[in-house]
């Protein structure tokens, strides 16, 4: 059943990852008043609440509102169609008022929810805070009948319980709570193991309170809100079973219930067809409330609410506001960045800049470093030299020239410039490659898509490449996947990966970061061969002055997204200009930092 | 792989056992009721005592479930209480309705939600936005009111297909398909909705990774990464979405059973229930538990083959 799975897909997805991080208990009072007004601002939550309040009320007050007795029989009005005479919705078979009965159905709906919503919230939370608590075999057991629970299909189990059950809903409605527990369960226990590890369990334990107030007191001001977001779901669930079960006539025939009219009104469809729209609606609709409502929360309580994008205008008055590229591109060189300017929007409709105005020029045999701090804009300002910004970068200006062409305004020269012109070398070797294939075949796809050649010679051609970037036995590495080959040997297959569609510039985006210390000379003593055999031109990325030193021939120091310094590497460390270069230098110098 | 599908199927052996075992328990705790059952309310106890001794559900429970396991050992389900039919040909006699309602959908389901669920990740935009709009009505609505919209619609207002009734494939080809049409187009919006949506999610945290920008930087096209490397890492995540949906639609097969009147499983399980046919009634609950298992198994070991770290290991 649909429904089932909405708890199954949502919860377990989306729910339990975010809810492993607790709430910090002691500003609840102003977190409940903040949850309050977003969910005031939602209006698909104040359309479903008002929803339930109304279903709730009707439930409460069925006795007063209701037209009719729902056992009030005039057979004159049997199987009368909606809106045609006193019975507004239409009479049933028997002759009774499909509107009151809908009306009286209501409290057994409400009391099937009260049911599954205890039944499900006592059993999960109490058996997760016990599995989390005490772990070891009791969170086995407890782990392996939540997943058989929660892997069988609850209405079959119900449909076979009938036999011992009978027809009594609140009873089967407390069975689907047990069957629907893991849910519940699977959330306390990662949250009890979470909070079970953090400090202030260790402190409470050492101020001598008992086991049991510990749990008490810490883990369920945690578990709260992601039990609370839960229970929307939850109540989806179960009056779509509730339903399902009434519709197959396994409720109890002598009260009325919305599945019972649904399945009355459906068996004399052809004798009058506008009588299953109301009860069908109303199931449906209820549903649709308890889920936009478990939506709404999640977002209120896990503060996830939706990010406004940038709009149109925001970027172009951000556009705007950047000059333009100030300095002629220099002739000579083989890839100039002139003004480039990248930002991104910032969720209140804003685009933030966080590259702002960058000028640089790489020359052929030259290799040139960016430096500076994470979140200085450097990477930024390599993906976009390769047209790889993120999908929500907004370029804000500027260009990147490629002898002479501006590939940042061009996505299909750029295209066609990558691989064979332009090449990258990564920071993770490990992430880099796919896991799922060959490291022969991804490295003829990447060749093949470059340039026009055939298999047996693109695979010739890499062999090769191959052994030159120090790797002893191609062959065999040819054929491995990713993962059985070491950090150092994935490196080397990613800058033969880059170097082989022949391409004129490489950008190398902190190549020797991940590596170990020792592989990290062997690195950078390639790329320089590299360059000197190939006549490369060179971006380094790198935060690592050693590697600028080692390396690198000029550079330039990035801070907070614009280009503080450019010097030739040996002015640089002789004689640094801006005051941030000199912090950078001596932080570097400094044995403690080292 | 192969200490790893032992222990998949080891796993799934138990599940069937402790599952069979607490329903056995369950259903067949109250012989004396049971007997009751068959015999309708003002049978007398002396007639009811005679049935439980008859139906052997004067033992002790333990002892039951041991013959009872002794049967299955032996290919037997037991014998239904009231026609004698043995329950496996019972069972057999619905498997190809619940079957090819399930298969077909569970097809559909599979290739939809791919193409869907690829192209919202892919090209985002309205395809994107229609895609969270069915996952959230998919949701919301369960299939069997879906069916029962589609009765109205389809096969009431307009005449245009059956609204009731199952002809077999042997008999009639395009009946057939002329009368599982509407069965599963109404399981098909939740699932789809469901599918797609968790597809979608899988393929945009594939694009987001690593690897996927430096495939980009080698100059390779969107449509080949998507094809031949983001579709083949999705494929472990998608045959576990898969399977989830496959396990959930089986409650839903047996309400839409009922709305069109198919003679499969779902049906057979709900009118022995209601009849306390329990041995037949059993035999539902084996059949679930099995494709339950079978599923998830199926998934388990082609997903870890999938996955080369396993497959090599």
């Amino acid at each position: 059943m649909s429904t089932e799975q909405v708890v199954s897909a949502v919860v377990d997805r989306e729910v339990a990852p975010d809810a492993a991080r607790p709430a910090a208990p002691h500003d609840d009072g102003r977190r409940g008043d903040r949850v309050g007004r977003r969910l005031l601002r939602d209006p698909l939550a104040v359309v479903s609440m008002a929803y339930v309040a109304v279903v709730i009320v009707v439930g409460v007050l069925a006795p007063v509102i209701a037209p009719y007795s729902p056992d009030y029989v005039d057979v004159d009005l049997a199987n009368t169609a909606p809106f045609t005479g006193d019975f507004v919705l239409g009479g049933d078979s028997s002759g009774r008022d499909i509107l009151s009965r809908l009306l009286w159905a209501t409290r057994g709906t409400l009391l099937a929810c009260v049911v599954v919503l205890v039944v499900s919230t006592v059993v999960g939370v109490t058996g997760g805070l016990l599995a989390g608590y005490f772990r070891g075999r009791t969170e086995a057991v407890a782990s392996w009948v939540a997943d058989a629970i929660m892997a069988l299909p609850g209405i079959v189990l119900l449909i076979a319980l009938y036999t011992v059950i009978g027809p009594s809903i609140p009873t089967a409605m407390a069975v689907f709570g047990v069957l629907i527990a893991p849910a519940n369960y699977r959330l306390v226990r990662a949250v009890v193991a979470e909070v079970r590890g953090e400090l202030y369990i260790d402190a409470a334990k050492v101020s001598g309170l008992s086991d049991l107030r510990i749990i008490f007191r810490h883990v369920l001001t945690a578990v709260r809100a992601p039990i609370i977001i839960q229970s929307g779901f939850v109540l989806a669930a179960g009056i779509g079973i509730q339903a399902g079960l009434e519709f197959l006539g396994l409720g109890d025939p002598r009260v009325p219930s919305w599945g019972g009219i649904l399945e009355q009104a459906f068996s004399t469809i052809y004798l009058n067809r506008g009588a299953v729209v109301a009860p069908a609606l109303v199931v449906s609709l209820t549903i649709l409330a308890f889920v936009l409502l478990g939506n709404a929360l999640r977002d209120a309580l896990q503060g996830s609410g939706r990010r406004r994008p940038a709009t149109a205008a925001r970027v172009a008055e951000a556009r705007a506001a950047r000059p333009a590229p100030s300095a002629a591109a220099d002739a000579e060189a083989l890839v100039s960045v002139r003004g480039l300017a990248i930002g991104y929007p910032d969720g209140l409709g804003h685009v933030r800049p966080v590259v702002d105005g960058v000028d640089l020029c790489v020359h052929r045999g030259e290799i040139h470093g960016l430096v500076g701090e994470s979140g200085s804009g450097k990477s930024q300002t390599a993906f976009a030299m390769l047209g790889l910004l993120p999908k929500d970068a907004v370029v804000l200006g500027g260009a990147v020239l490629f002898d002479g062409a501006d590939l940042l305004a061009d996505a299909g020269a750029m295209r066609r410039a990558r691989g064979t012109r332009i090449a990258y070398v990564p920071q993770e070797p490990m992430s880099n490659l796919d896991p799922t294939i060959t490291i022969g075949r991804q490295l003829v796809l990447g060749l093949r898509a470059a340039k026009r050649m055939s298999k047996a010679k693109a695979r010739s051609h890499l062999l090769g490449l191959l052994a030159r970037v120090g790797i002893a036995d191609p062959e065999a590495v040819f054929d491995m996947y990713p993962h059985q080959i070491s950090g150092g040997m994935a490196q080397r297959v990613l800058i033969t990966g880059a170097i082989a569609g022949d391409p004129e510039l490489i950008v190398a985006d902190e190549p020797t970061t991940a590596l170990d210390v020792t592989v990290q000379a062997d690195v950078l003593a390639l790329l320089r061969e590299l360059r000197d055999e190939r006549g490369l031109g060179m971006v380094l990325v790198t935060h690592d002055l050693g590697v600028v030193a080692d390396i690198c021939d000029t550079v330039s120091v990035m801070r907070h997204g614009t280009i503080v310094e450019h010097q030739e590497v040996r002015g640089l460390f002789a004689a640094p200009e801006h005051p941030y270069t000199r912090e950078l230098l001596s932080s570097a110098l400094d044995p403690e930092e080292a | 792989m192969i200490g790893f599908t032992l222990r998949r199927l080891a796993s799934a052996l138990l599940l069937t056992v402790a599952v069979t075992f607490v329903t056995f328990m369950l259903i067949f705790s109250d012989g004396n009721a049971i007997a009751r059952a068959t015999l309708g309310e003002t049978a007398t106890q002396e007639a009811v005592d005679a049935k439980a001794l008859q139906l052997g559900l004067d033992q002790p429970v333990l002892t039951q479930y041991w013959e009872w396991v002794q049967g299955v050992l032996h290919g037997s389900l037991g014998n239904s209480f009231f026609t004698g039919e043995p329950v496996t040909a019972m069972l057999l006699t619905r498997l190809p309705v619940t079957l090819s309602l399930t298969v077909i959908v569970v097809l559909l389901t599979a290739v939809v939600s791919v193409l869907v669920g690829t192209l919202a990740a892919v090209r985002g935009g309205w395809l994107d936005r229609g895609l969270q709009l069915l996952a959230v009505a998919g949701a919301a609505v369960p299939a069997f009111i879906v069916a029962i919209f589609l009765v109205l619609t389809v096969a009431v207002e307009w005449g245009l297909l059956p609204a009731t009734g199952y002809v077999p494939f042997s008999r009639d080809p395009v009946e057939w398909v002329r009368s599982l049409t509407l069965p599963v187009l109404a399981i098909l919006v939740g699932s789809i909705g469901g599918a797609a949506q968790q597809f979608r999610g899988a393929i945009s945290e594939i694009l987001q990774q690593d690897f996927v920008r430096t495939l980009r930087s080698r100059g390779i096209g969107e449509a080949p990464i998507v094809f031949r490397h983001v579709l083949r890492s999705a494929a472990a995540p998608g045959l576990t979405i898969l399977s989830l949906q496959t396990i959930g639609m089986l409650g839903g097969v047996v309400l839409i059973e009922q709305v069109f009147a198919l003679p499969g499983v779902g049906d057979l399980a709900v009118e022995m229930t209601l009849r306390s046919d329990i041995p037949v009634v059993m035999g539902c609950v084996v059949f679930t538990v099995l494709v339950v298992v079978v599923v998830n198994l199926v998934a388990d070991v082609v997903g870890a083959w999938l996955n080369p770290k396993v497959r090599l290991a």
